[in-house]
This record gives C-alpha cells, structure tokens and sequence, in this order.
C-alpha cells in the first residue's frame, strides 16, 4: 500500500503500477533459485546425500549454473508439434502462477493489488495454468503428454472445489474477500491468527479452533494437488508418463515451466499462510514497534510473510521426498468422497456457528 | 434436437512405454492398449538387449563361460556363477572342497540381499517414493564393498568358478560381514516403516496385480512372485542343492496380508522376508565355515562325458537353471538358460488386464525383471 | 513320486509305438516320442492324477549337428508330487514341425517362440509364432542352428564388425 502511494505520488498512478507490478518478479526469480537449491539440500539430506557441493559453497551456485546451461540449450520443437500452441503453453502457465502473486499482500506495505476480491481473483487466474497445462498436453503431440495433461486438469478442477468452500468458510468468519483486510484482522495476537478462530471471541472461538485446524489441513491438501506435487504429481509421475505435460519441452520453455511450479508453490503457501496463520504478522511483536524505528515493521512483516511462505514449501519437499504417489482414482477419491464432504460440514457448521 | 455421434470415431489408444521409459527397468517395450486410462492388453516386446549369449557359449570352453553368465542378470551375478558352476559340476562329475560350499552360500545370500534391496527400492521409485531407494543403495554399496574386496569387482564377480572359487575369503571378511548384519538388521524395520506399512503405498499395490497360484504355476513363475501368490516353493527346500540343507531357516509365503494373497504388495513384501532369511543363513553359515584349500579341485581342463543336465538353483528372482548338452568337447554342445525374469515377464499381459496405466509400472515392478536375462 | 522308468511304462501302455524309448544321457534319462504323439502326451501328463506334472520348468530347441534332425527337449516337472522327466522330440531338419504345447502350459508360449527364433521348429497351433529375441524383421535364418552364417548386412548396416 505504502510503497504504491509513494510511487504515485512520485511518478503519477499508472507508471507506479507498473513498477509496483514488477517487484513480485523481483522476488519471485531469486526466491525460485534458492527453492531449487534448497529443494535439492532437503532431499540429499533426507538421504544421507550432500546434494550440490561443487559450484560455490556448498553448491551455492549450483542452480545460476542450471539456469545458464538451461539458456544455452537448443530449443526443440518437433515436427508435428501444434507449434502456437506449444509456443503458448509455457507463457500461460508461468503467467497464471505469476498473477496470483497480485493479491497477496507481502507486508503491510506491499501488495500488488488491492482488490476487495483478492481470493476470488487468484482462483480464477490459477485456472489460466490448467489451460495452459491442457494446451501445452494436447500441443505437444505425444501421448505421454496427453495423458499427463488431461490427469493434471481433472485434478486441479477437482480440488479446487474443497478449496473454495474452505475460502467461503473464512469469508462467512470475517466477511471479507480482501486479503489485505484479512491480513489486518489476524493483526496483534497470535490468537487473532484464523487457525485459532480469528478476531471472533467468546465461546463461539474455542468451538472454532477444531474446526479451523481440520479447514487448514484441507486447504494445505488441496493447494498441494493444485500445484501438482507429490503425493500428488500425477500429471507428471515421472514413473508412469516420463515428465506428463512437459515431455517435450527443452531449453527455456522447460525451465518456464519449472520456474512456474516453484512460482506456484510459494504462492499456495503464501495464500495457506495468509488465510490461517496471520499472514504477514509476526508472531512476538515487532523490533520496530520497540524501538520506535517504523520503517522497520514492514520489513520485519516481510520477513516473517517469506519465513512462513518457505516453511511450507519445505513441508512440501519434505512430504514429496517421503510419500508415494496417489493413483489417478485414489486421488479423485479423495478428493470427492473426503474432502469435499468435509469442507461441506465445516462450511455449515461454522456458518450456523456464525448466525448464533 | 437430434444428435450425431456415429460420424464420431472412437478406438482404442495404443502406447508404447519404452523400450526408453523411466520405469520399464531396462530396454523392455510394452504395447499398451488404452481405454482412457483402462488397460485392455498389455504385450512386451523384448531382444532389444539381445547379445547371443548362448551361441557364444557354443565357441567357448566351460570355464570361459563365467564371465559372461555374469552378464545374464547383472544384478544377482554371483547366483549365476553359482548356478553355472553347480551345472557343469554336475555334468563332469566334480566334488567340491567343503569351504567352498560355505563360501558359495555366503556370497550367495550377500548377492540375495544386494539383489532385494534392488529390487525392493526401485519398486519405491516405481510407486513414487524416492527416498527409500537410496536408502536401499546405501546397504547395497555394503555389499558390493564385502564383495569388491574379496573378488576385486562390484558388479561382475568372475569369482565363482568350476570346482571351486578364484580366491579365499580376505582375512577381515568374516568380521566384516558380522559388522554388516549387525548393521543391517533395523535397516529391515526401517524400510518396513518407512515404505511398507505407508497407508499410500499399500493403497497402491494391495490388490493389485493378483496372481492366483494356479496361472502362476502355469505360467512358470518362479521365485517370490510365486511364493507370494501362496505356494512353499523354494528351490533351496524342494530340490536341495549344495549344502543349503545343513541350515534352519524358513521360506516366507504370500498370505495376503493387506489385500488378496498373490497381490504386488504380497511380492514386494516377500522380499522383505526374504532378506531377513538370508541373513539367518549367512549367520549359520559364518558360524560353521570350515578351514581349508579353495583351489585344489579346480580342473585344468573341464572335459564332460557325453550327456546332459539340467541343473537349477533359486535365484534371488526365480528359477535358474542351465541346460547343458555335451558331446564330449572342450565345449558345450549346447547351453540353454532358462532366466526367471524371462519366463516371470511372460505373465504380465495375464495379470495387468483391467487395471490402469499407473498399475502396469506397479505390476511390472512387483515381477522384478532385470532385462539383462531375459534377452541374453 | 516315480521314476522315469515308471513313467515309460505307463505311457507306454497308454501312446504304445509313439513312444519311442528311453535315451541314455548321463545324468540325465530322457523320453523320446514321435512329434505327432506330443500334445495327446503333453495333456496325459499334465492330467493323469498320479503324474500331475503341472510344471515345464525348461523347454529347449536343439541343433543334433548331425546334418538332418533338429529336436525339442522338455523340462517337465509336477511340484505336488515332487518327480520330474524329460522329454524329447525330434524333427527333420528340412520340415521342422512339431506340436505346440502352449494350451497345456502356459509358459510354453514364449519358449517355443524362442526356439522358433533360434533354432527354427515350427510349433503347429501355437498363438503367436513370431520372433521373440532376433528382431522381427531378422531374415538370414535361425542363429543357433550349427550352420548359421551371419548375413552381411542387416538393414544397410553391416553385421560383422
């Protein structure tokens, strides 16, 4: 907010958003490198392996030298390629995870942009990444690929319903859609945070806190199956159908794809940290606020949205390099026979709990 | 309104997993007929690895034969070397010095664990868990290290020979392979706790794939994949060979533990078994070891008679055996292998009709081929 | 559990002249019977109470080297009653033909296509008589046989290296 209103004041509204636009980039690239590395240290490390040790300390450099190979590489489109299509494909789904990073809000003095219905805006706009998974799929010609992508749509429309309800049922608590305001809420207490019931008191918040847990677990399930990772990659098992959608990909059209799911897995445990855990607020109080420095909250806020943000991406290689993989009707099992249901009872019940 | 669905064609979708594919273990190409995700038939096509092992046999003499039965299936070589060795020692007529039978068992069963471990990690990777596999290869390198410094090589031993073994144990051996089962013993419970027991990965292979005891009789299975399926069948037991009749130990059968008995947890899980087996044997085993020569009844030049024999042994996969036909020559007249993973494969189409395409990786990883031996 | 010689007997009371007799070849005893006889042998054996052999552990083409026969030897074994045989069949080798054994044992099917691929043997009724291990397309004849000549070229691409 604050940094938007002083680029507008600077240089006029729209050159202000423009530049307020860019700066998820700037840290979604740098944050993407270091998740990469970081994604290879938890697994070498989970299996008595050092990972990358060679390039830099500690293989510090390690993904810069991936990212450079991954440039020079020949970009290879085969011949029966439906090739605008295939082209597309990876700028859409890198665009789709991109945008969702619009709406949250990474401090209180920095969100992109602040829309009243922030969560509904980045369901919608995660839906772009199901076409472009789909286009990328069908485009490649390869059936692999087909079947990877057809997996990976059924999957993501799936488990976006119990993601939903679970959102509705936060927004019946506190009435808002604006992640923002939602921040702004679980502000001060660490048991204004959403996992212990919000800002609602009395009773009615010690009946919400089993409640709130069980929604918080469903909505970590389900942004897991929305980012395709195990144990619920099966649009690209790699033991089944080699790499699913991305098969055919090479170059930099693959490391598109692979900067938008390290993109995406940031933004669901942005979202997840956001709608339960307080988003931005820290949990002890501010330095700032004790010291009386003000500039210093929002970067302390900023710290502490990234600190949890990371913390479930890690949570998040822990469970894919521990867990097999769902099956394709495991998978839609649980999603429809459990999860669904669920959200449903936790839905109505918070909802009566609300009317009372 | 009227609606046209007849001008719509609809047919079944043929996919080709391999003979490059992440999970077909090897250059193994299976035609894979789709219905959606459903799998109408399933037929492997094999001989991509294909290296005319037997008609090579046929210019070489009998004890020039080893390092290429080491090749068979690259996994479990020094069972082929056994295996072999028994063969041709059966056929001419040749006793073998008692610490010799000691060593053979003990390398024999290291190879069964090695080989398990194998077997048992890449199911993990097949399945979707990665970590195990690791785990796995770091016992396994154990094993290739107890190996490497009695025979010099990790992979293909040329250690077991005719009549008897290239060279005794190393003098740290013993010590050392007691150390690696004290080690190794709560490595087992962990990957039971780890893999095994996991709610996802019993999910994924409790019934599925069920073979009933009579198709996999039919079909020659062999080895786990028909112990699972119920049958006491372990060719250590029913056909004794060497001295694995002097050893107390029991042979695990499949009793469909989460699913129906014969299914691919039943096989994964048997390996399991398995191993804690072998480790029993190999304990009695170093307990008894005699002193002696391990040399001396090596023959300079191997000659048979006139004759033939079949001799077979338990392979960590199966039942191998090796068909000998002799005229009398420097060289067998004819050498004919029988690899378990080969005759195992054949029941794959039978057990993956019905399921979908992520149980054929399933399946075809419970069966445990190594493609090395079923293309020779 | 019988011996071979038991077993010769009782087929020899049952096929009569298509049994052909009992061939020394130590350690190993085997049966010969006339190809024609195989399957009608294949079913008595496999179905016969007594005998049981539900089992065919090895089946193997073979090259006699001498100029005019080829033959198939059958590993057979009955895992209930423990007891195992051999038997053999022999063909010319200008019309190798013999009787498919797949409808008895299963795992019949991709041993006789190797002995197919390798050495030749036509099994009459088999499903599927293709190559197995040679490439499908592999036309300069069956490897094993002992007069085998590598063809120069296979595919433009030259054999002997």
């Amino acid at each position: 907010m604050i940094i938007f209103e002083y680029l507008a004041d600077l240089f006029g509204a729209i050159p202000a958003a423009f530049i307020s636009g860019i700066l998820p980039i700037a840290f979604v690239v740098p944050y993407a490198l270091f998740a990469v590395y970081w994604e290879r240290k938890v697994s070498a490390h989970m299996q008595d392996r050092l990972g990358p040790m060679r390039t830099g300390w500690h293989g510090y450099l390690q993904t810069i030298a991936d990212i450079l190979k991954l440039i020079q590489k020949e970009d290879i489109v085969a011949t029966a390629v439906d090739k605008p299509l295939f082209n597309l494909a990876p700028i859409l789904v890198f665009a789709g995870s991109y945008a969702a990073f619009a709406a949250i809000p990474f401090s209180s003095a920095y969100i992109g942009a602040n829309v009243d219905l922030g969560m509904l805006y980045i369901i919608a706009v995660s839906g772009l990444v199901v076409a472009g998974i789909l286009m990328a799929g069908w485009a490649s010609n390869n059936k692999y690929s087909l079947i990877g992508a057809v997996r990976s749509a059924a999957q993501i429309v799936s488990y976006e319903i119990p993601t939903v309800i679970v959102i509705l049922t936060l927004f019946s608590i506190v009435g808002t859609l604006n992640l923002y305001e939602l921040s702004e809420i679980q502000s001060s207490n660490i048991f204004n945070w959403m996992i212990f019931g919000g800002n609602v008191i009395g009773w009615k918040k010690i009946v919400l806190i089993p409640l709130m847990f069980a929604a918080f677990i469903i909505i970590y399930l389900t942004t897991l199956a929305e980012v395709n990772r195990t144990p619920f990659d099966i649009p690209e098992a790699e033991s089944e159908l080699v790499a699913g959608y991305h098969t055919e990909y090479s170059g930099m059209k693959f490391a598109m794809f692979f900067l938008a799911e390290y993109a995406n897995m940031f933004a669901v445990s942005a979202i997840v940290a956001t709608l339960f855990l307080g988003g931005y607020h820290s949990p002890f109080g501010y330095l700032g606020n004790l010291l009386g420095i003000s500039w210093l909250v929002p970067v302390e806020q900023f710290f502490w949205f990234t600190f949890k943000g990371l913390g479930f991406v890690t949570v998040q290689m822990w469970l894919r390099w521990t867990l097999p993989r769902l099956r394709v009707d495991q998978l839609m099992t649980v999603c429809w026979k459990y999860l669904i249901p669920l959200s449903f009872v936790i839905f109505l019940l918070v909802s009566l709990l609300m009317v009372l | 309104m009227e609606t046209k669905t007849s001008h719509l064609r609809s047919e079944e979708m043929i996919l080709n997993m391999g003979p490059q594919h992440p999970s077909t273990h090897g250059v193994l190409r299976l035609e894979v007929e789709l219905d959606g995700e459903l799998i109408i038939d399933v037929r492997p096509h094999i001989g991509y690895l294909h290296r005319c092992f037997e008609k090579h046999c046929e210019a070489m003499t009998y004890p020039q034969i080893i390092p290429y039965v080491d090749r068979l299936d690259y996994l479990a070589s020094m069972y082929n070397e056994f295996g072999y060795a028994l063969a041709v020692e059966r056929l001419a007529g040749i006793e073998v010095p008692p610490r010799v039978e000691y060593i053979r068992v003990i390398m024999g069963e290291l190879q069964r664990i090695a080989s398990h471990l194998v077997a048992v990690g890449t199911y993990g990777l097949d399945i979707g868990a990665f970590t195990p596999f690791l785990y796995c290869f770091i016992e396994r390198e154990k094993i290739l290290t107890l190996f490497e410094m009695t025979c010099g090589a990790r992979l293909l031993y040329n250690y077991i020979w005719v009549g008897g073994v290239s060279h005794d144990l190393p003098p740290d051996f013993i010590r050392l392979t007691k150390e690696f089962i004290v080690t190794f013993k709560p490595i087992i419970a962990e990957l039971n706790n780890l893999l095994s027991y996991n709610k996802i990965f019993i999910e994924r292979t409790a019934n599925v794939g069920i073979l009933p005891l009579d198709t996999a009789i039919n079909f020659g299975v062999t080895g786990p994949n028909l112990r699972a399926s119920g049958l006491k069948w372990d060719l250590r037991r029913d056909d004794p060979y060497s001295i694995y009749d002097k050893f107390d130990f029991e042979i695990p059968v499949g009793e469909g533990w989460h699913g129906t008995v014969g299914d691919c947890w039943d096989r994964y899980y048997l390996r399991m078994l398995e191993m804690e087996q072998s480790i029993r044997i190999i304990e009695q085993a170093i307990e008894q070891i005699p002193d002696g020569d391990v040399t001396s009844a090596i023959p300079k030049r191997i000659k048979p008679a006139e004759g033939q024999i079949y001799s077979r042994v338990e392979n960590p996969r199966g039942e191998l055996g090796y068909y000998i036909v002799s005229k009398g020559g420097l060289q067998p007249h004819r050498l004919k292998v029988r690899p378990p993973s080969f005759v195992n494969l054949e029941v794959l189409g039978e057990l993956c009709k019905g399921h979908l395409v992520a149980d054929v990786i399933a399946i075809l990883g419970s069966i445990d081929i190594v493609l090395g031996e079923v293309d020779r | 559990m019988k011996s071979t010689e038991e077993i010769l007997e009782l087929l020899k009371g049952k096929f009569g002249s298509d049994i052909i007799g009992l061939v020394s070849a130590p350690p190993e005893k085997m049966i010969d019977i006339t190809p024609a006889s195989l399957y009608n042998v294949a079913v008595f054996l496999r179905n016969n109470e007594e005998l049981d052999f539900d089992n065919l552990m090895l089946l193997s083409g073979l090259d006699d080297a001498n100029g005019s026969t080829l033959s198939v030897v059958y590993h057979i074994e009955s895992v209930k009653e423990k007891h195992k045989l051999v038997l053999r069949v022999t063909v010319p080798k200008d019309n190798p033909i013999t009787e498919s054994v797949v409808k008895v044992w299963e795992c019949a099917n991709w041993h006789e296509r190797e002995a197919f691929d390798l050495i030749g043997i036509k099994f009459n009724n088999h499903p599927n008589l293709i190559r197995i291990l040679m490439p499908y397309d592999w036309n300069a004849g069956h490897p094993l046989r002992k007069d085998y000549k590598n063809p120069e070229f296979y595919q433009g691409m030259k054999v002997p290296y």
